[in-house]
């Protein structure tokens, strides 16, 4: 195939991909630097109120945002250097609270908290989403071929669930008077919130995507299982291998490019994490830099958005982008050269 | 494993443990979106019981007089076993005989919806119709023993207005399927076909907006989709439009963060069949697009149903990119839920948001049922090639 033929097949998706991918990227790293504000002006109003003989007239002064003819704000975009990231990392406070020894009040700091569960959250989840998919595709491997099919289906459920709606139905088990609630507190004797600290809300938080994601983990593992080697698995019985010993130099080696491309995936779909905040309304508590940008981007009481700040946290997030990529890059790059020579 | 040898045999408390794991795990996954579709179906006060059991049975609302008897429940479910036994036996088959080729995707439409109605109308109207008078007249039997309630489903489509959310759903996600297989398996083709550096750096392009956030480019778009009106007019004239706010610009951002999942998809679908022949088409005189239209297209159906699965479940249960780019008005389902957060004052409200979950999850479920080969064909398709 001839450039010219490959480039009218993939002309159309370059295009949707560099107008509504590339150049929003360019759009957000110019924005992050800029500050559009309403202008504002200082007027006078005399409010009067009636009164006997005589109105009562006070003068104030109010700042208002100017109009113009057709009745909208006039805005003004000026450059601020760096005063977004400024203004989202606080480094004055960081620092402070470095020299003073106190930690944990990086963590009072939006931006920061955010990194930090997201963080977390990715390392966390990605080892359990890995045995517990692995755990699941060998039982069902195990399993007698007719219950198979409904297994599968479902497994499938907690994966193809509208991500909002999964953690909504995991909220609601739980919530001030739901059913596991209610549950736990008949058993322990005590009174149990589980929305009411953030480390109960993050444990639900990790448990709600093992449960999103081992399916899908499961459901690779499980056809990776079906092209296992028999002779290998069966010249390991005769040199007298355990069934462990089986399934950690026979079955999970087998099963490594698989766990790699899963791990892959995960940590791209973790650092996205953000729909988890929505179901549990966890806002106050527990929050990720997607919701971060979200928030942001969101119209406040006065319908103002903050696209500077959010484009500034946007760019923040995409360093860790960066840095989460360019190990399997590398390593994509590597085969790439070693497969064309 | 057909013929087990006797050294790979495994002893009784392994065979035991690895199938409780089993069950627990199925027990696990399907409890919450379960116990949802129980809750919505009772009265407030027994859809958040302390007591399980009262929440399956429902005394509070079997008090109002709503529920099922014996002889409901016991004709409801011969019905529900045929319907099923239906649906998986005669209606591929009717698909088939009615829709070929290419059709087969709008047959397969037309029929699920087609099934769902009449689904709902057996259901909902003809069976209550047929089992209320003979509950009356059978006495013992025809008392209700389970609370049901179709209450909070009829405020939520009725009063509500969901459907107007579903429908805007709907065009959506009908929009991004469409136009992003349309856009995708050019490209795919293109890729699979092409050997060159450029094709490599355009899957690793691909690879990295894949990873990008959502939020970071709708904080791209934003300030572009507000002020449309003005930055066109110079080209557009009066006509200009406000992006804000219009669902076929939400299609077109959709159709684009979905571009690079796609493209990989339908790539390594496209890398499955074979190169002879097209090149067997080509030698036969036909053009590269002539042998990709006539000779690679009715083969890649399989490849194309499965990856408009994945643009389908992206278009429908994204929540970030229509809350932000879509005004109330023309909202769709997943975000219009979050409004009922924001009223979520009595216990009333929230069954109502717990039903309205259940109706966006029924679509899937239906999914799931129809699909389950394609969807798990497509989840090993880029996984197991590397």
């Amino acid at each position: 195939m001839n450039f010219k033929t490959f480039f009218a097949f993939v002309a159309p998706s370059l295009f949707m991909m560099i107008l509504f991918i590339a150049l929003p990227l360019v759009s957000v790293f110019i924005q992050s630097f800029q500050i559009t504000q309403p202008v504002m002006q200082n007027i006078e109003v005399e409010t009067c109120t009636p009164g006997f003989l005589t109105q009562t007239c006070t003068t104030e002064m109010k700042t208002v945002p100017t109009l113009d003819e057709d009745g909208k704000t006039i805005t003004t975009t000026e450059w601020v250097g760096l005063q977004s990231y400024r203004n989202l990392l606080q480094m004055d406070k960081v620092w402070a609270a470095v020299s003073s020894g106190n930690f944990a009040e990086i963590l009072q700091i939006d931006f920061w908290k955010a990194l930090r569960f997201t963080l977390m959250f990715t390392l966390v989840t990605l080892p359990l989403v890995i045995i517990v998919g692995l755990l699941i595709a060998l039982t069902v491997n195990n399993a007698a071929k007719s219950v198979r099919g409904p297994v599968i289906f479902v497994s499938l459920l907690p994966f193809i669930i509208t991500p909002v709606i999964g953690s909504l139905s995991i909220y609601w088990l739980f919530v001030g008077d739901g059913i596991l609630t209610a549950m736990m507190e008949r058993w322990s004797g005590t009174n149990i919130s589980m929305f009411a600290q953030a480390w109960t809300i993050e444990l639900l938080m990790y448990f709600y995507r093992v449960w999103h994601v081992a399916p899908f983990a499961f459901v690779i593992f499980y056809a990776g299982l079906q092209t296992v080697n028999m002779d290998t698995l069966e010249s390991a019985v005769i040199d007298g291998a355990s069934r462990w010993e089986r399934l950690r130099h026979v079955v999970i080696p087998h099963l490594m490019p698989l766990i790699i491309f899963i791990a892959l995936i995960h940590l791209m779909d973790c650092y996205r994490v953000f729909e988890e905040i929505v179901g549990f309304r966890s806002q106050a508590h527990v929050i990720s830099l997607q919701w971060l940008t979200f928030d942001f981007l969101t119209p406040d009481d006065a319908g103002n958005r903050a696209i500077a700040r959010a484009s500034a946290s946007a760019m923040l997030t995409m360093i860790g982008i960066v840095f989460l990529l360019i190990l399997p890059l590398r390593r994509t790059w590597r085969d790439h050269k070693g497969s064309a020579h | 494993m057909s013929t087990t040898s006797k050294a790979m045999r495994q002893s009784f408390g392994l065979r035991f443990s690895s199938a409780a794991f089993l069950v627990f795990w199925c027990i696990i996954a399907a409890f919450p979106i379960f116990w949802i579709a129980v809750m919505s179906i009772k009265a407030p006060r027994d859809a958040f019981a302390d007591n399980p059991w009262d929440v399956i049975v429902g005394p509070a609302t079997l008090a109002r007089g709503e529920g099922l008897s014996v002889l409901d429940i016991a004709v409801g479910l011969v019905v529900l076993y045929f319907a099923i036994r239906w649906m998986f036996t005669r209606l591929p088959g009717l698909i088939r005989q009615y829709a070929n080729g290419p059709f087969i995707i709008l047959g397969w439409l037309a029929g699920a919806v087609l099934y769902a109605l009449a689904f709902l109308l057996v259901f909902f109207v003809v069976l209550p119709l047929v089992l209320g008078p003979l509950n009356s007249v059978l006495g013992p039997l025809g008392e209700p023993i389970l609370g049901l309630t179709t209450q909070h489903y009829v405020a939520v489509w009725g009063e509500n207005e969901f459907y107007r959310n579903f429908l805007n759903s709907m065009l959506v996600t009908a929009g991004v399927v469409t136009i992003s297989l349309t856009v995708g398996t050019l490209a795919g083709y293109g890729l699979a076909r092409s050997g060159s550096d450029l094709a490599f750096w355009l899957l690793i392009l691909a690879l990295i907006f894949r990873a990008l956030p959502h939020s970071v480019l709708v904080a791209g778009y934003l300030p572009w989709f507000i002020n449309s009106a003005e930055i066109l007019r110079p080209i557009f004239g009066e006509l200009s439009p406000t992006l804000y706010g219009q669902p076929w610009a939400v299609i077109a951002v959709l159709v684009a963060i979905n571009q690079p999942f796609t493209i990989w998809m339908l790539r390594s679908f496209f890398q499955n069949i074979p190169a002879e022949l097209d090149e067997a088409a080509r030698v036969d005189g036909c053009s590269h697009f002539q042998a990709f239209r006539r000779v690679i297209m009715p083969v890649m159906w399989p490849g194309v149903i499965t990856t408009g699965l994945f643009s389908f479940l992206l278009g429908y249960n994204d929540f970030l990119v229509t809350a932000l780019l879509l005004d109330a008005q023309n909202q769709t389902m997943v975000p219009a839920i979050a409004g009922y957060f924001n009223r979520e004052t009595t216990t009333t409200d929230q069954v109502e948001a717990v039903a309205a979950a259940v109706s966006i999850t029924a679509p899937l479920f239906l999914l799931v049922m129809v699909f389950q080969r394609q969807i798990v064909s497509g989840l090993t398709a880029g996984a197991v090639k590397g």
